[in-house]
């Protein structure tokens, strides 16, 4: 039962804190904010019995991501003040309001008909997650049944997902790796790409 | 009762999905746009742990004497996901620095102004 | 950078922990929550530390540009590598199962250098991504 209540206390934070984020205007401060959802994340990960995702979560989003934005900040500051306030759009955003409306309530309608959250006999519960609890430990010998999925059931999947890490850190380098050309040379270098 | 507990999960999914999906449609700064993205992706997290969630489960470590686990697929996939995402929103802030670096702004507006007054 | 007392003694003591705790994090994810993605996380956030600290030239000299790229694409070579051993032996593709003598000693074996490459490649990747970033900043 405490569960339960530390759940539902702790999604409302987050989404309190995600119309927060929405709603305020200093780029500065909705990056703290943004640390602060992910630590409630990780929080909430831990409450629904998923560790390793909770781990991941704390030093990714509370830590690497929130470091990544404040340098990105950092760099695309406004030369005067306000460094860091988004300008104000020119008009109410009406229609994206409408779409969001809309697209919301036919997903609270879908999920009519989606089992209660936690009942053991859901549809994703009784087919492939209980061959992985009963057959990890006698495959594998490892009793974290994350990790043999993750390293031996899905072995290539996560060799994917690293060459996809491997990549983006590959592309960042080819962006923004070398040093910032000066912005005459900059100008010149445009000059001679156009007439070419 | 019973029914908005079990279900309270996927409906702050869904605000959370929405307010993410708002943020980037609505909003003319690239950097809180991506913001609005990682709102999003933070959501469809929760959707997939709650839908691996069981009452009374513990930890998908197995250990003598517990019966009941949590489902170790989402986890899995949420864990590689949350590590992918960052790499990827780092790329994503890699082309809001170069477009800051070519436009001077980081407003839509005024490099969509600035395309238009060439 | 202004020297901080506080911040500098306290980051000297912090920061060997938060490096054990990534080894202890990679080595033990075959028991306790943890496994490659998180090690390298946590290592990579040790070393960003260390840089915020201590100022970027500094930790450049420690872990040099060129050799963060090579253990980016160590760790997916090490992590492939063990796929083509496999088919080596006779096995399918990333099938740990006759790398050692019976099956649990060839899986414990595949898997132990399958999350030390993931872990290398992250903690690599996350390192580039935050030099690539605050490199930018210096003219």
């Amino acid at each position: 039962m405490i569960d339960v209540v530390v759940d539902i206390i702790l999604l409302t934070f987050l989404a309190t804190t995600s119309i927060a984020i929405m709603r305020m205007t200093n780029l500065f401060a909705i990056v703290m904010l943004f640390g602060i959802f992910s630590l409630l994340s990780a929080g909430l990960f831990v409450v629904m019995d998923a560790p390793d995702v909770a781990f991941t979560e704390a030093a990714v989003g509370a830590g690497i991501s929130t470091v990544l934005m404040l340098a990105t900040l950092a760099l695309v500051k406004r030369p005067k003040e306000p460094y860091y306030d988004e300008a104000p759009r020119a008009h109410r955003a009406w229609l994206p309001l409408i779409v969001v409306t809309i697209t919301g309530s036919a997903l609270v309608y879908g999920t009519w008909d989606i089992p209660n959250f936690g009942s053991p006999d859901a549809p994703s519960q009784t087919h492939v997650a209980r061959f992985y609890l009963e057959n990890s430990m006698p495959d594998t010998g490892v009793p974290n049944t994350v990790t043999a999925v993750l390293a031996s059931y899905r072995g290539f999947d996560t060799l994917g997902e690293v060459t996809v890490i491997f990549t983006a850190a590959v592309a960042v380098l080819l962006l923004i790796g070398g040093k910032r050309p000066k912005p005459a040379l900059r100008s010149k270098d445009e000059e001679a790409q156009d007439e070419a | 009762m019973e029914f908005i507990i079990g279900h309270y999960n996927y409906w702050v999914v869904i605000v959370l999905m929405m307010v993410g999906l708002y943020t980037v449609i609505s909003r003319g700064n690239l950097v809180k746009k991506i913001i609005g993205l990682n709102i999003f992706q933070v959501s469809v997290f929760f959707l997939y742990i709650s839908l691996g969630t069981v009452e009374g489960g513990a930890a998908p470590i197995i250990a003598e004497g517990v019966k009941v686990y949590s489902n170790p697929l989402p986890h899995v996939l949420i864990l590689t996901a949350i590590v992918v995402g960052v790499a990827t929103t780092a790329l994503a802030l890699a082309l809001v620095v170069r477009i800051k670096e070519t436009y001077g702004t980081i407003e839509e507006d005024e490099i969509h102004n600035l395309d238009h007054s060439l | 950078m202004r020297p901080n007392l506080i911040l500098h003694v306290i980051a000297k003591f912090v920061i060997p922990l938060i490096i054990l705790f990534a080894l202890y994090v990679q080595f033990h994810g075959d028991f306790g929550p943890g496994g490659g993605f998180q090690a390298g996380v946590i290592f990579s956030a040790a070393f960003i530390l260390y840089s915020l600290v201590f100022g970027l030239e500094t930790a450049e000299k420690i872990i040099p540009h060129h050799w963060l790229r090579i253990l980016a694409s160590l760790g997916v070579v090490i992590y492939a590598g063990v796929g083509i051993e496999s088919l080596i032996l006779g096995g399918n593709y990333l099938d740990y199962t006759l790398l050692g003598s019976n099956q649990i000693a060839g899986q414990h074996l595949g898997i132990l250098l399958v999350e030390l490459g993931v872990g290398i490649t992250v903690a690599a990747a996350m390192l580039i991504l935050f030099f690539a970033f605050a490199g930018r900043g210096r003219e």
